[in-house]
């Protein structure tokens, strides 16, 4: 029995250290990743940010002649090193806010702000054409918090205007991304205090109501909340059209088979990228393994070569077994 | 000959069962089509069966391994280095010459030596390597958040799922040629009637 312990030892040690190098390999890059911005408008900022930066807040209340210190309720919060790595890093906080701002108290009349959206900038240019933000608008018009406009839904309530960044286009770490855009959709579904804003219906338990999907929380890890509750187009990256809840997809073989739908929602970016090399199987092998989905060719092809061989050596003995009678 | 104790058919009759159980259950599970099943079982339901049956045979597979080891039955698996390989020579010969020559057989059953030099060796790549990587694997992908992803990264998972699937392929092929070794009695039927009664007959006409 010795040698083939020994054998079985090296053929794991073989299948994975690459896997152990690979990982080693991304580490690194999202390291890098990290290196620190300098906004050319760092020090105008500051001047919002020594309030807006953090919990506490000091202004000179100027009747009394004393300073006051306070607290900043944590909405009102803007975490500084999550601004500066977002898409937006760039921009002066007076960019899109009025710079009334500047003055404490702020004016009464800010309360009514008018905000720009997104299509008031990126609508119609070329730069941004990669991400067909029209195309976004026109399925996010068609989606079930469209209706929910009035009671003050908009495309700013998923992309936070202070921390939203490309997370799957530009992904290292899948299932960073795919954490990154739940917690989206979970910062108000399973925040019922920021729900009831914008709806009169009860509270519900998210889990329950996903009970039917065994392994949730490998499921969850693996998968986004939009594969599930968007239908895919063909042109976007990320689809908008989020579907009322009875058009949900609940069938496992959606995904768990040969044309898993993941391949035109969570995995299109990488399949498309490499359709023109055929390597549509290896690139869900990095990440995470689809039963069903993850066939390999050749493998298939080896197997199936074994086991007709297995049989056709039966029949063969078989025959032998009655002609030699 | 009474060669297989009540204890041994009672647990190669759950095994069997089992075994069919996962292999079909896995089969579905890795070939279920986007439309409608190629396989009669669900891929939900495979994999609800395919769990319970390997709870099942993880609890069945440790009386294997006990039982063998109380009893004495597990004297039949040791393998010995002496004559290793000309004895598998001498059993591969018989099946591919000699039996059609009607040769006796190299090596006779008795209560002695159970299992002829090649059941020796499947039987303990599959019952003491291939069967507890397959359980200990399949375990890993049961309970994905204790185990492996800490070890390798990212692909801990694939791993584990690609070496169990491999596993399970080779018991499939095991169980044909197993099966189909079990005809090579004195009658085609009749080690099947042995692992039921329990009684062997004798090889020889
Ligand atoms: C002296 C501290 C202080 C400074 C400096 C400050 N703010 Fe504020 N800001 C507050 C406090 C406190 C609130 C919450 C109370 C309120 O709404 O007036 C607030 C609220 C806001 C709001 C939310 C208003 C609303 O209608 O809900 C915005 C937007 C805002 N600040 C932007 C800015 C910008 C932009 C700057 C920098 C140009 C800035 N603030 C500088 C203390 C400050
Ligand atoms: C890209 C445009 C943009 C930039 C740059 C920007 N904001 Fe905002 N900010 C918004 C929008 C849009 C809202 C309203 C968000 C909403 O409706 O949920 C907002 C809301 C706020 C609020 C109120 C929070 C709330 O939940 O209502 C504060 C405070 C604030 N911004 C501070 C800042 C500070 C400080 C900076 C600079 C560090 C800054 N903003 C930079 C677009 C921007
Ligand atoms: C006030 C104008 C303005 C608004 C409003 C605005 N953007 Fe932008 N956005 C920009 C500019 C300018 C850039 C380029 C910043 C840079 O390159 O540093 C940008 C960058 C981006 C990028 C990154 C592009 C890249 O190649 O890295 C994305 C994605 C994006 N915006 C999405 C949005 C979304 C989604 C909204 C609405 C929720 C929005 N933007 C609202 C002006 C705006
Ligand atoms: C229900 C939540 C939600 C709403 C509402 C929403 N988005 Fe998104 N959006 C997302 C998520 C989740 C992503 C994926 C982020 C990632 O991984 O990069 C995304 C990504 C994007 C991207 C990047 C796509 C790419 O190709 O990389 C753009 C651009 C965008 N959204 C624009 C918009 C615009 C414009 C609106 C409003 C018309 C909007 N979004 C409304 C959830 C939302
Ligand atoms: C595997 C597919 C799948 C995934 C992933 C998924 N859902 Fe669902 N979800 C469904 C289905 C199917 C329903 C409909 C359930 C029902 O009606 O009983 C549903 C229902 C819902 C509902 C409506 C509940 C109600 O009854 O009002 C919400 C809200 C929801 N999901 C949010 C989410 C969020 C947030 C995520 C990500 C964390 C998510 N879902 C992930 C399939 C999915
Ligand atoms: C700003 C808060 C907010 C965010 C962010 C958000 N939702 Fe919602 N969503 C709501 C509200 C409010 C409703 C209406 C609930 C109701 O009426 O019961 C809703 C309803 C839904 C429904 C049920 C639709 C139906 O048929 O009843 C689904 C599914 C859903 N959201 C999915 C998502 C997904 C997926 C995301 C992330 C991409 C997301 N939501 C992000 C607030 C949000
Ligand atoms: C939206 C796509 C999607 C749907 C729908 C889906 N799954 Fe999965 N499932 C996945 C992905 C992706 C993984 C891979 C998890 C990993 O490797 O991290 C997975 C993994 C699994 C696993 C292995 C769990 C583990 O811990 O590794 C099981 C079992 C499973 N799914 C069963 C089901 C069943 C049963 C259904 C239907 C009720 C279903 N899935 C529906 C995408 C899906
Ligand atoms: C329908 C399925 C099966 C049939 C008909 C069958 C048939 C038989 C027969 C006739 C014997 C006695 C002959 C001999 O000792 O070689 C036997 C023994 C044995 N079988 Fe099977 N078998 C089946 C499935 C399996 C499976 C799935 C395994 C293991 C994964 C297995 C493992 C064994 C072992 C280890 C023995 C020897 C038991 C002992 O005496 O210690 N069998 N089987």
């Amino acid at each position: 029995m010795k040698p083939l312990n020994f054998r079985l030892f090296i053929l794991f040690a073989f299948i994975a250290l690459p896997s152990v190098v690979y990982g080693l390999k991304r580490e690194k890059l999202s390291v890098q990743d990290s290196i620190l911005y300098v906004s050319p408008f760092q020090d105008d900022n500051e001047r919002c940010f020594k309030c807006h930066g953090q919990e506490k807040y000091e202004y000179t209340n100027e009747s009394l002649g004393k300073q006051v210190k306070a607290l900043l309720c944590s909405d009102r919060i803007v975490n500084r090193s999550e601004f500066y790595s977002a898409n937006h890093k760039s921009f002066s906080c007076t960019d899109c806010h009025s710079e009334a701002y500047t003055k404490f108290p702020h004016p009464g009349e800010l309360r009514m702000e008018m905000q720009y959206n997104c299509l008031d900038c990126h609508g119609g240019d070329e730069a941004f054409a990669i991400f067909s933000f029209e195309e976004i608008d026109a399925e996010y018009q068609q989606s079930v918090h469209f209706r929910l406009e009035n009671e003050g839904f908009t495309c700013w309530k998923c992309h936070n205007p202070h921390s939203y960044k490309i997370s799957r286009r530009n992904t290292t770490n899948l299932k960073e991304t795919i954490q990154y855009d739940n917690n989206i959709c979970l910062n108000c579904h399973s925040d019922f205090s920021r729900l009831q804003l914008m709806t009169e219906s009860k509270e519900i338990n998210l889990m329950e109501k996903h009970d039917w999907l065994p392994n949730q929380t490998s499921h969850f890890r693996s998968i986004r909340c939009i594969e599930c509750h968007t239908k895919t187009n063909d042109s976007i990256l990320i689809s908008h059209f989020i579907v009322p809840k009875e058009d949900a997809i609940r069938g496992c073989n959606e995904c768990h088979s040969k044309n898993s739908i993941l391949m035109t929602s969570l995995y299109k970016f990488e399949s498309k990228e490499n359709r023109k090399d055929g390597f549509l199987n290896g690139i869900i092998l990095n990440e995470s393994y689809v039963i069903g989905a993850n066939r390999n060719k050749y493998l298939n092809i080896i197997s199936l070569s074994i086991f007709s061989i297995v049989i056709l050596m039966i029949i063969i003995h078989i025959l032998f077994r009655i002609l030699k009678k | 000959m009474y060669l297989y104790p009540l204890w041994v058919r009672l647990w190669h009759v759950l095994n069997a069962v089992l075994v069919i159980i996962l292999i079909i259950t896995g089969i579905s599970m890795q070939y279920t089509g986007k439309h409608g099943y190629i396989l009669l079982v669900g891929f939900a339901s495979a994999v609800k069966w395919h769990n319970i049956a390997a709870v099942i045979l993880t609890f069945n597979y440790i009386v294997f391994v006990t039982a063998n080891v109380v009893t004495g039955n597990g004297r039949h698996y040791r393998i010995e280095k002496k004559n290793f390989f000309s004895d598998l020579g001498k059993q591969l010969l018989y099946y591919s010459r000699g039996m059609f020559k009607g040769k006796k057989h190299p090596f006779p059953v008795s209560l002695d030596r159970k299992f002829n030099p090649l059941q020796k060796l499947t039987y303990v790549l599959t019952m003491y390597v291939a069967l507890p990587l397959l359980i200990i694997s399949g375990l890993g992908l049961m309970f994905p958040e204790v185990t492996i992803n800490k070890v390798f990264g990212v692909s801990g998972l694939i791993l584990t799922d690609i070496l169990h699937i491999t596993l399970g392929f080779f018991i499939s092929i095991f169980l044909v040629i197993h099966i189909y070794t079990c005809t090579l009695g004195s009658k085609p039927t009749s080690l099947f009637r042995s692992i039921i009664t329990g009684y062997h007959e004798p090889d020889e006409e």
